[in-house]
């Protein structure tokens, strides 16, 4: 009786064991890809965005699909910045264009220095979809960060 | 969105200990079109009884233009004038033949509105000197014209953090004409800053350069002893280190105000060359016996220490784990002992 009971422990500690490790193995590696984000949404989401030294802050948001979320950028360095987000064509044809201030559209935004702006853009599948500043060498120095588009539940 | 009117450029130098310490650089100029030119720059910085003597050479870039420089300084200049004719090529002339190179030791400010200390037009130069922080510099340049690169708010920053004085640099290109400047041509110019620690902004020169583009410079060094030195990364090498010889002095001496130079001084020269991703630090100096030259005066701040290792994943599920390990190992030793006391007692 006493050796089956012991057994019975024994086995629901190994049990207690391994499940604490695989909670936190899956926990820190979820965090990891997600650069230890909150999963915000799905619905209306307000993101604040800081960028100090040309990079923005957080450099990583993660959402539920069907999220509409609004950007508020506070620039905090005296040079102007902007912010696009979009599809790797609209990342494209700014990096290449010769847009003037941005505004009109949603998830484009310029913001003077010193200054903060808001943009609003819908993020209706899963998947990655970048921001960056687009200004002439910006980008090529890290000005880039990426929405993480999660299922929803 | 593509914009810019001029181009701010990036840096030069500055300096150092205890009589006369010279520095050549190359530098990162931003043109009008935001593409970046190297320009060779060479500078002295002299420094005796507490006042250094800081001697650099624009070039006219001859694009039409009006570029400019910011440099980072040890101290609020009291005094801005026309440096002397060829004190700089000078020296130049005095390491042209190189010896064998041995590496070198070791290893946010209010967006006020900066401050005017002083103004000079020297040839085709317009010379100001602000104090303020990286902010409050920045808003300057921009609103003067200048195109502030991408990295600028952040190396503006590492400076004013330490320093908060800069010296804005900036080719009138409608007087160069009128003095017939031609491309290539440098105006020497020559600060007296008075200052108790000298350093040369190296990190200055890699403004506005792509990671991959190596950053070559040529920094002397006149001190009254030889100087301790501390490079806050690799990359720069001491090429030379000796009495300065009499020939030397009493050449620069006779250039135009440079009446200055003493008879007695050790001459160091350094090479700089690294990738523009590497040059995160500067050039700290010391003079004075027993008094190592400064971590921070050579970028090693310690916030920066703390920004490199910072980040990664979480540590508190890890915690939770080995906690919940704990906690098993004791419940597999004592719950036996407690079913086995209760089994005895009810038998």
């Amino acid at each position: 009786m006493t050796r089956v009971r012991y057994r019975a422990w024994a086995l629901a500690a190994v049990w207690v064991v391994a499940s604490g490790i695989t909670a936190a193995y899956a926990f820190a590696s979820s965090a990891a890809d997600d650069g230890g984000a909150e999963v915000l949404g799905p619905g209306n989401v307000t993101v604040t965005l800081d960028i100090e030294h040309s990079r923005f802050e957080p450099a990583r948001i993660v959402v539920r699909q069907h999220s509409d979320v609004t950007f508020r950028v506070v620039n905090h360095d005296p040079i102007a910045h902007e912010f696009i987000v979009g599809d790797d064509e609209v990342h494209a044809r700014h990096e290449a264009g010769t847009h003037g201030q941005h505004g009109a559209l949603p998830g484009e935004v310029s913001v003077a220095p010193g200054k903060t702006a808001t943009t609003t853009f819908p993020f209706h599948t899963p998947g990655t979809v970048l921001f960056a500043c687009h200004l002439p060498g910006h980008f090529a120095y890290g000005m880039v960060g990426d929405v993480v588009v999660r299922p929803g539940r | 969105m593509r914009a810019g009117p001029i181009g701010l450029g990036a840096l030069i130098l500055v300096a150092l200990g205890a009589l006369a310490a010279p520095a050549g650089a190359c530098g990162g100029l931003v043109g009008e079109n935001g593409t970046i030119q190297l320009v060779r720059t060479t500078t002295l910085a002299a420094y005796h009884d507490g006042v250094e003597r800081y001697v650099t050479s624009f070039e006219f870039t001859g694009e039409g233009a009006e570029v400019g420089s910011i440099v980072p300084l040890p101290g609020v200049p009291t005094k801005v004038e026309r440096g002397g004719d060829w004190t700089l090529q000078r020296l130049t002339r005095e390491v042209a033949p190189p010896l064998l190179a041995s590496t070198v030791g070791a290893p946010r400010a209010a967006a006020a509105d900066a401050e005017v200390l002083l103004t000079a037009k020297i040839d085709a130069l317009d010379i100001t000197i602000l104090r303020g922080g990286g902010d409050a510099v920045g808003k300057w340049a921009i609103e003067h014209g200048f195109l502030l690169t991408p990295d600028a708010p952040e190396v503006l920053d590492f400076y004013a953090q330490r320093s908060p004085v800069f010296m804005a640099a900036r080719f009138d290109a409608s007087r160069a004409a009128e003095l017939d400047q031609q491309r290539g041509d440098g105006t020497p110019i020559m600060l007296t800053i008075p200052t108790d620690e000298p350093w040369v902004p190296l990190r200055i020169l890699g403004l506005g350069l792509d990671a991959t583009q190596d950053v070559s410079a040529d920094v002397f060094l006149l001190t009254p002893d030889r100087p301790q030195l501390l490079a806050g990364g690799s990359g720069l090498s001491l090429a030379r280190s000796e009495q300065a010889s009499q020939g030397l002095l009493d050449d620069l001496r006779s250039d135009k105000g440079m009446g200055w130079v003493p008879s007695d001084l050790w001459l160091s020269y350094l090479r700089l060359d690294t990738p523009a991703r590497d040059l995160d630090y500067d050039l700290a100096i010391s003079t004075h016996d027993g008094s190592e030259p400064s971590a921070i005066a050579a970028g090693l701040d310690a916030s920066s220490v703390v920004r490199r290792v910072t980040g990664g994943s979480p540590a508190w599920p890890v915690g939770v784990g080995v906690l919940a390990i704990g906690v098993v190992v004791v419940a597999l030793v004592t719950v036996p002992k407690l079913v086995r006391r209760a089994a005895r007692q009810t038998s």
